[in-house]
């Protein structure tokens, strides 16, 4: 089982980037979570660095199997993670308004991260063994829109529309890269604005608002509108090269919400700058790009779509994320892979790596 | 397993896709750079400012108001800390607990207390709720020691108005209220904020500019809750400007004593210069009720009440003089030459005008009465024919020349002209010619004629000083350390130019009220020094009451007389000019009288002679 080859096609770039990306999450967060008033330091960036060394360990153990024996376990782990998110919503803990944890002996995750890579494989898994020379036809998606609509579903009951919402968009994005009719993209499209009107409604009142006070932020500048016009004051005030370390102010003061989570990018990019933030945003795309060539690279249907589902996981957290904090998008409550505090993210997107490092390790491996 | 070449094709074909999937993410990251670029290179400044807005805030120290003294550097009023609890609703940990250690430690009232948390919790957010404003220093001490204990709880100082001495002359001093907003708009004080205390009477309001300051502030660092975290920069405040007043303590303090339980007012001046010595009003005000908040019923018992503690019965109240109006009819008809002082009038104690008949306060009559004797037992009936003769537009010359009938400029304002009728006033004003017997009672202060205390102690002094009416002040100084912003300095108001032999010849009767023995004034009578005066008693609605009770019936207190005593100390070296006036007190002599008395024997007691000329003239300097 053992490869020698394995050891001599051991991604080191991917490592390196991610590396890179966590020193730098584990450094900023040092500062997003700097005590106001000097003493009695926080653990925050402690913890997150135990993260790490937990979801490092996990990234190497997801490289010891072939990735091709999760074919046969696709669809079990699928319904696995769906069943954990049903017992989400019976036993999870309440925490500020919506159920997302569940707690084994003191630690707590989140089944909708799991979900997240979950999703990724079952759908590789669909499209593999649906493959097909012509372009999918909506009449014969209906197993992968279920497979993504279920887990969705159960994911806004919790509620956790931002987590729901990057289901939605990474599970299109391997349907529309396993390349869709383009008329029924447009159905699909039409569909979803004439039903606009009904998801509104569906939509809890802080929602709603978030949504009109992104669309006009005067609206409300004290209240919703607070949030997302203090974030953009503190990445503008960054600047070329920022404020330095630790002397944000927007940070230091807590003007910001959410500074550890959500908005942990408007805190490197006030401390940073401009600067801070193209060195961040360029670590992102090369692990993207790197993750897309691995696609490429990777010999066969399944590994190439599990490259692209966990690519896409990434790609779209980082633009939903940096244009949230940024004001291009409205606060949807989406974290910024790997920089933004908390377990249950980084060990799924460990895992999610830990796939991307399996298929590249593999990449010349024929069965 | 599928075909090796289909899946070799579809590989190929996912690599064409690859390549447009990194063209995307290209784009995609190079959207997000440039938006970045936009906010913090292009707009950057911008933002920048906005940062360092949210993070300083300004904050207002309030300057410390000037101090008021009294004429010898007595201090009056001065500020004192006040020390005042806040909450910060969110710091709070339970607020059962912290209820409890409340009533504990400061007394309040749990429920309330609670509801309040319950209820206005939210609107302060961060910022400190306050829950209870000057605390004891009981109360402070308790709660200091506490405070580690206390999450949430807070202590601020603030400069505070305090009247030392409650209501001492509060109709002088005046009271603080918050600023209207139509005051804020008027311009009239350009360094207020709302919120803000300002004069709103007394030497409080017409010195408020400069006693309130200049307030300084502070640049202070908060956090996104307002939390106060260091001082960036200060600008100290500048106290405001002390202020001495004409007003001597110990008398002020004898005037309101005498008035205690009474109404009425009290003026004594200076008739060299028109330094106000004393004023007092009863009843009167506690100004510190004002700062401390004032309930509405206690608000509407103040300014509705039917006593009117507010108003200054010295400069605001008026009433008939009586007979000390006879003074004017004397001047009037020794100027007028219609008295031979040596002539004689009978008086049998009645007055015929056509078929009415005017009584002399001394119903069997004076008999034979000379213009002395007249003044000195205040005999009615020769001055009801000395007013038929007179006409009382005459009287009215005299009495305006007299400074009646109009204001004498009192320092602080809004007093009362109070009032002398002529018979063009009176069609005027009623539409009915002015009738021969109004002219009688005229005579004696009665019919229309109204006037002030300060008025009266005007008056008084004039015939000491050279017929001089001077303008009555009530500040000596302004200033601080040592340097006087404003000095006062006496300032005619008009004259009563008369002959000497005239002024001296009414002088000597007002000496024989006091000294003489069938004299009306006899109760103010002091050993060392001859003290000049004149007693009145001013009828209340003279004939409506007559009408309503009935002769000789036992009559409400409000109808009874208002006794006046008018009084000078002393005739050699006039230093005190003394108005009385206690509504409804009866006779002058009995009523009024003494309190001038006690007066004098306060003011001449204490101060010898030398001293209190020497005091006039160095205003200031003996302060502090």
């Amino acid at each position: 089982m053992f490869d020698r080859r394995l050891i001599q096609n051991f991604d080191w770039t991917l490592l390196l980037i991610l590396l890179l990306i966590a020193v730098a999450s584990v450094v900023n967060l040092y500062s997003a979570t700097y005590p106001i008033k000097g003493a009695g330091g926080s653990q925050v960036f402690m913890k997150q660095i135990y993260w790490f060394l937990i979801g490092f360990a996990v990234l190497l153990m997801m490289t010891s199997f072939d990735y091709h024996q999760l074919e046969r376990l696709a669809y079990p782990i699928y319904f696995f993670s769906v069943a954990l998110l049903v017992i989400v919503l019976f036993i999870g803990d309440m925490r500020s308004g919506s159920q997302r944890w569940l707690s084994f002996g003191g630690i707590s995750f989140q089944p909708s991260e799991l979900m997240k890579i979950s999703m990724v494989i079952a759908l590789a898994k669909f499209f593999n063994d649906h493959a097909q020379v012509n372009e999918y036809r909506l009449r014969d998606l209906w197993q992968p829109f279920l497979l993504m609509a279920v887990p969705a579903l159960l994911i806004v009951k919790e509620p956790d529309l931002g987590t729901a919402l990057l289901l939605v968009i990474v599970s299109f994005s391997i349907i529309l890269f396993a390349k869709m009719k383009w008329r029924s993209l447009f159905i699909l499209i039409s569909v979803t604005l004439a039903s606009g009107p009904f998801l509104w409604m569906s939509l809890k009142a802080y929602q709603q608002r978030r949504i009109l006070t992104f669309l006009n932020p005067d609206l409300d500048p004290l209240g919703a509108g607070y949030h997302i016009n203090q974030s953009k004051i503190a990445i503008g005030s960054g600047l070329l090269w920022g404020k330095g370390f630790l002397k944000g102010t927007q940070t230091r003061l807590h003007f910001l919400p959410e500074q550890h989570t959500d908005f942990v990018f408007s805190v490197l990019a006030e401390e940073w700058g401009f600067v801070g933030a193209l060195v961040l945003l360029l670590l992102f795309l090369s692990l993207i790009v790197w993750g897309i060539s691995i696609a490429r690279s990777s010999k066969d249907r399944f590994g190439a779509l599990i490259a692209v589902g966990v690519v896409a996981i990434v790609f779209w957290q980082t633009m939903i994320n940096v244009s949230m904090t940024t004001g291009l998008l409205p606060v949807v409550g989406i974290p910024l892979a790997m920089v933004s505090y908390g377990g249950s993210a980084i060990l799924s997107t460990m895992i999610g790596m830990g796939l991307l490092m399996n298929i590249s390790m593999r990449r010349f491996m024929f069965q | 397993m599928k075909s090796a070449t289909f899946e070799q094709a579809s590989v190929e074909v996912f690599s064409i896709r690859l390549k447009i999937l990194i063209l995307i993410t290209v784009v995609a990251f190079a959207g997000l750079l440039l938006r970045l670029w936009l906010l913090q290179v292009v707009h950057g400044p911008s933002y920048r400012v906005q940062s360092e807005n949210n993070r300083i805030h300004l904050q207002d120290i309030p300057p410390f108001r000037g101090m008021i003294f009294d004429r010898h550097g007595e201090l009056l009023v001065d500020n004192r800390p006040s020390f005042d609890l806040f909450v910060v609703p969110e710091e709070i940990n339970s607020r059962t607990s912290l209820a409890k250690s409340m009533v504990r430690l400061v007394g309040l009232d749990e429920g309330s207390l609670r509801e309040k948390l319950a209820e206005e919790a939210s609107r302060y957010g961060f910022r400190p709720m306050p829950i209870k404003r000057n605390l004891s220093r009981e109360e402070l001490a308790l709660v200091e020691a506490n405070l580690f204990n206390l999450p949430g709880v807070m202590i601020q100082v603030k400069p505070q108005r305090y009247y030392m001495m409650g209501d001492f002359a509060s109709h002088t001093i005046g009271y603080l209220g918050e600023i209207s907003e139509g005051q804020i708009d008027g311009g009239q004080y350009p360094d207020c904020k709302p919120g803000d205390l300002i004069g709103k009477y007394g030497v409080e309001k017409k010195w408020q500019n400069r006693l309130q300051g200049v307030r300084g502030g502070e640049q202070v660092e908060v956090d996104a809750a307002g939390r106060k975290l260091a001082v960036l920069s200060r600008k100290p405040p500048v106290a405001g400007e002390n202020l001495g007043l004409t007003i001597d303590r110990n008398l002020q303090l004898v005037a309101e004593k005498a008035l205690s339980g009474k109404k009425g007012a009290i003026v004594a001046m200076n008739p060299m210069n028109g330094e106000i010595l004393a004023m007092a009003s009863a009843p009167s005000f506690d100004p510190n009720a004002f700062i401390e908040g004032i309930d509405k019923a206690e608000w509407l018992r103040l300014t509705t009440g039917k006593d009117y503690p507010l108003q200054n019965r010295a400069t605001q109240g008026q009433y008939p003089p009586g007979s000390v109006f006879k003074i004017v009819m004397a001047l009037a008809g020794l100027e007028e030459g219609l008295i031979d002082s040596e002539e004689e009038v009978f008086c049998d104690g009645a007055f015929n005008l056509g078929d009415h008949v005017f009584h002399c306060w001394r119903k069997q009559g004076h008999g034979r009465v000379s213009f002395h004797r007249a003044l000195v037992e205040s005999c009615d009936v020769y001055f009801y024919k000395l007013g038929k003769r007179l006409g009382v537009d005459k009287i009215a010359q005299y009495a305006r020349m007299c400074g009646l009938g109009r204001a004498t400029g009192f320092e602080l304002g809004s007093e009362k002209d109070g009032l002398i009728p002529t018979s063009p006033w009176k069609l005027k004003r009623f539409g009915v010619p002015w009738q021969p017997g109004e002219t009688i009672s005229t005579s004696i202060g009665q019919s229309f004629v109204l006037v002030t205390p300060l008025q009266m102690a005007r008056l008084m002094g004039a015939f000491f000083n050279g017929g001089i009416l001077y303008e009555p002040k009530v500040v000596k100084w302004v200033g601080k350390e040592g340097k006087e912003s404003y000095q006062f300095t006496p300032k005619q108001a008009g004259r009563i130019k008369a002959k000497e032999e005239h002024l001296a010849l009414i002088r000597e009767a007002l000496i024989g009220v006091v000294n003489e023995p069938r004299g009306t004034g006899s109760k103010s009578k002091i050993k060392d020094g001859t003290v000049a005066g004149k007693t009145g008693t001013a009828q209340v609605l003279a004939l409506e009451k007559e009408k309503a009770f009935g002769k000789g019936n036992e009559i409400p207190p409000e109808f009874n007389d208002h006794a006046w005593f008018v009084a000078l100390a002393t005739a050699e070296n006039p230093v005190l000019a003394i108005a009385v006036l206690v509504e409804n007190g009866g006779h002058g002599g009995s009523a009024a009288a003494p309190i001038a008395g006690e007066l004098i024997k306060a003011y001449l007691g204490k101060t010898p002679e030398g001293q209190v000329v020497a005091r006039t003239s160095t205003p200031g300097s003996e302060t502090r």
